[in-house]
């Protein structure tokens, strides 16, 4: 192994460089955690348009603004920019600024390679983008693009979302790397793992999911690229391939990844929620291993998404049980926030409101999660409006809404000012508002019989659609207040003290606000044991 | 001590939530006026196994919704009690393994309850064993092929099933009638009281058949056959729809089951078989130009207008034109061909699957005179017959 190198040398390191070249050269974690934020903000409006086309072309029977073709395109889009472009770079973002300040390490381990992982993603996202502009359209095959629709039948620009994929899941292997050689080396002295805070090890765990199954997406998607182009027939039943194998790969891969998305949301929460109750977490041993458990169970129970593909009557009943199983460690978080809270002294500051609007929709999310699991009756459910509302409330008010609540918990911190409180709120109660109302309804139109993926839908659903899309437009254009509030934070506020919260405990409030560009050069003293 | 404090503010606090309940009651008949509540469940449907499946749903959901108000309902009462406002001091307990212990093992316990009647239907539902009759349901971008089978292949009827809902509606040029975009126009015919075995499999993409009131999903693959069955109890029109997304015209094939008394079964299959015969005949003799330009364009309209649209000019380059260039215009041969084989990679099918030699026929010389294309050739059916039969 190469040796330590000691920096002998004083060179005061100073602040950042000026202009673009900043940015671009960048290899410092709180820079490089800036541009992920950023990024995946305007992915987030990018992809919100694209829902707000669905829910514009839905609020009433009929083709109005868009024929099918665009419509399915529009699906397609929204998913996997919200799910690669908006979700998974805000939660890399978050530990790119985070883990290091609450490990009491100067940087990630890999700065340089950080910088890369970051950088990939643009181009990665502009290529996807440009799908739009091209002959024959976007994808338009869903974001879990099943073969054959995504192969024999896909337009010609399939090829280039091949290849925004495998960058998406280089940057997102690199950027998973780079956080487990960070917390396995550079936490601070004394530090064991299990004094870590619960953001940590939830990305510590999600990091090891993301190398686990990003090769395995890559996979599938080059599997998909030489049927397209180099004659074989992996997913092609005519020639002796399977379209079943392709959905099985793929959520191999995409089980796991929605637990990438989730479990980081489980390490936001359980750091405010103790901070505004002014008690400890509740729990925290059997946070870290219900975590632990919840990443492993995600391993074995891919084909939950796949009841109706005929699976034969053992392995329905087996992916049934294993599903069902995920309610327990499930069930022990939700208990444990709840136990917080309870006989604390709380305040209600905007990022608590998120973190309890996130205990409570998430929940509801899993509930019907669990209903899901449920073989018989997901033959009912299964590919409707019941499982877009239960993905979604996963998703929004699960983990968009825990990374708010963490952009409103740590701005303070990362920009030296308090945000507008009362702004904050505004905006908390408009999301939460417009996200009810867009997606709760979707449960009624689900079970009473409406497909997903549809552009047009017969009578009897107008109602409550017309009501999901007012809510999506409300919810839409109160992330615009959300971008107010942030830039105003930047530009100015009241100055925030170094501890920020009068609750918070972690070594990132320990370092000043705003924090300075190079934190803990040298390593902290520990408080004792007192991390945990 | 600050139990007192937190008790005299908690009234206060019981009161603001007898307020806002009563304000959510108003808010909730105020909707309920508005909407229309059997559109808001699963449907009980019409045998079976789909009022065991929504037993089964009713109790997963009670269940869910007891577990949802128990929690929140601990969560919101602590929220209104535990509050600093209210001068609620922090208490120092992180841990209890006895609660830890129960919280974990109770759920177990739910779960069970869960899966024991969940695992009984399942099992209900994939015995298909001892059908009475058995249909092949096949997938198409974007209709249904139905295919009563029959040892004997003269008994066979064989039936595409499309959308009757005209594209004026959906583009609102004409205002939108009972059972939009639910109706077809040919539905499957099954007796009640029979057990149904439908054989389920796709001549292209991945498609779903599901029809709620039979609680049958099941994915029609290429390649795979998959089998599910009902028995219908009810005479009734019972509607479905695909559900795997097959692209672009996937909200745009519904189901249309038509559940009927044995006698009027045995009467319709036996007119079907009947216009099997007849159709057989046609083959053999010899059509004009204008017998095949008039069936050519009803044959056009319903098969081929959805990629190529009604002017011809398609949505290329998935959809190419047909008008004044490529196989319309060119050689003969090499147009039948593509329309009964299809073309390896593309959307375009192999219709001999799906048509008769005299729609093939009659379609291909309406593509070869239409929209300004003037070939002015056509082709007999019994010259498709012979290229589909590979008979001179």
């Amino acid at each position: 192994m190469s040796a330590v190198i000691e920096n002998h040398h004083d060179d005061h390191h100073h602040g950042p460089d000026k202009g673009l070249m900043r940015w671009v050269l960048t290899t410092n974690h709180k820079d490089i955690g800036t541009l992920y934020l950023w990024f995946s903000f305007a992915m987030f409006l990018v992809g919100g348009c694209m829902a707000l086309v669905i829910r514009a072309e839905l609020f009433q029977p009929g083709l109005q603004l868009v024929v099918p073709e665009f419509f399915n395109q529009m699906t397609t889009m929204h998913g996997l920019i919200m799910v690669f472009g908006a979700v998974m770079p805000a939660f890399v973002g978050l530990a790119n600024w985070l883990v290091p300040m609450m490990i009491g390490a100067p940087d990630m381990a890999l700065p340089r390679m950080n910088n890369y992982s970051f950088w990939i993603l643009p181009f990665a996202f502009g290529m996807l983008l440009s799908t739009l502009f091209m002959e024959g359209g976007a994808p338009n095959f869903g974001w879990t693009f099943y073969a054959p629709l995504s192969t024999e039948y896909a337009p010609p620009s399939v090829t280039f979302f091949i290849f925004a994929v495998h960058l998406m899941g280089i940057s997102s292997i690199m950027g998973s790397i780079n956080v487990v050689v960070t917390i396995l080396n550079l936490r601070a002295p004394g530090m064991r793992l299990m004094d870590m805070p619960l953001f940590v090890w939830t990305w510590l765990i999600t990091a090891y999911l993301l190398i686990a199954v990003m090769p395995v997406l890559a996979g599938v998607v080059t599997m998909m690229l030489m049927d397209i182009h180099f004659g074989t027939a992996f997913f092609n039943a005519g020639g002796g391939g399977d379209p079943v194998l392709f959905q099985h790969v793929f959520w191999f891969f995409g089980h796991p990844e929605v637990y990438i998305m989730i479990l980081p949301a489980f390490g936001v929460v359980s750091a405010i929620i103790p901070t505004f109750a002014r008690k400890k977490l509740f729990g925290y041993d059997s946070m870290v291993y219900a975590t632990a458990s919840i990443a492993f169970l995600s391993f074995i129970v891919w084909a939950h998404h796949m009841f109706t593909v005929g699976m034969p009557i053992a392995g329905e009943l087996y992916f049934m049980y294993a599903t069902m199983l995920i309610a327990v460690p499930t069930g022990v978080k939700v208990f444990n926030w709840v136990a917080t809270m309870w006989q604390g002294s709380m305040t209600f500051e905007t990022p608590m409101l998120f973190a309890i609007a996130f205990v409570i929709l998430f929940t509801i999310g899993g509930l019907s999660g669990l209903m899901l699991a449920i073989v018989p009756a997901d033959f009912q459910y299964h590919d409707t409006y019941f499982v877009v509302a239960h993905f979604h409330y996963v998703l929004v008010p699960g983990s968009i809404f825990s990374i708010m609540a963490a952009a409103y918990y740590w701005l303070p911190k990362w920009t030296g000012n308090m945000y507008d409180e009362t702004l904050g709120k505004t905006h908390f109660w408009l999301s939460f508002v417009g996200v009810n109302v867009t997606f709760f309804p979707q449960h009624f139109i689900g079970l009473a019989g409406m497909p997903r993926r549809y552009p047009d839908y017969a009578l009897q659903f107008a109602d409550w659609n017309m009501v999901s899309s007012m809510g999506a437009f409300l919810f839409g254009f109160s992330q615009l207040l959300f971008l107010f509030i942030v830039i105003k934070c930047i530009r100015g506020g009241k100055q925030a003290t170094d501890e920020v919260w009068d609750g918070a405990e972690g070594l990132e409030w320990t370092v000043a606000s705003p924090a300075p560009y190079h934190t803990f050069s040298t390593p902290p003293a520990l408080p004792e044991r007192s991390m945990a | 001590m600050t139990e007192k404090q937190s008790k005299l503010g908690a009234n206060g606090q019981i009161r603001r939530i007898m307020r806002w309940l009563i304000a959510a009651t108003a808010l909730a008949s105020s909707i309920q006026a508005f909407a229309d509540w059997s559109a808001l469940n699963m449907t009980k449907g019409v045998t079976e196994i789909s009022r065991q499946v929504y037993d089964l749903h009713m109790l997963i959901f009670t269940i869910c919704v007891v577990i949802g108000v128990v929690v929140f309902g601990i969560m919101i009462w602590s929220m209104l009690v535990h509050r600093k406002s209210l001068g609620a001091e922090p208490a120092s307990f992180s841990h209890s393994t006895k609660l830890e212990y129960a919280w974990t093992i109770i759920p177990i316990f739910i779960l069970v309850g869960m899966a024991v009647p969940a695992t009984s239907t399942l099992r209900d539902m994939y015995d298909a064993s001892g059908a009475d009759m058995d249909i092949e349901v096949r997938g198409y971008q974007w209709k249904w092929q139905y295919t009563y089978l029959s040892d004997d292949p003269a008994q066979e009827v064989k039936f595409m099933s499309s959308l009757l809902t005209p594209a004026d509606e959906y583009y609102n040029r004409t205002p939108k009638r009972e059972h939009y975009l639910a109706d077809v126009d040919n539905p499957l015919v099954i007796p009640i009281n029979k057990r149904v075995r439908f054989l389920i499999t796709s001549n292209d993409v991945i498609h779903s058949w599901w029809v709620p009131d039979f609680a049958v999903k099941k994915d029609a693959i290429p390649g795979f056959v998959h089998e599910s069955w009902a028995v219908v109890e009810e005479p009734g029109i019972y509607r479905g729809k695909c559900t795997e997304l097959c692209g672009k015209d996937h909200g745009f094939m519904p189901i249309v089951v038509k559940a009927v008394e044995q006698d009027e079964y045995d009467a319709w299959l036996a007119m079907k078989q009947q216009e099997a015969l007849e159709v057989y005949e046609t083959v053999g003799k010899t059509w004009t130009m204008a017998e095949l330009m008039e069936t050519g364009e009803q044959v056009y309209a319903q098969h081929c207008q959805t990629c190529h649209q009604a002017n011809g000019e398609g949505i290329p380059p998935a959809f190419p034109s047909l008008v004044g260039q490529g196989l319309a215009i060119g050689p003969m041969d090499a147009h039948v061909d593509i329309v009964v084989n299809g073309k390896a990679g593309s959307a375009m099918q192999a219709f001999a699957a799906q048509l008769n030699p005299a729609e093939i026929a009659a379609v291909v010389t309406y593509e070869r005179n239409a929209w300004g294309n003037d070939v002015g050739d056509m082709v007999q059916p019994r010259d498709v017959n012979a290229l589909i039969t590979g008979e001179e």
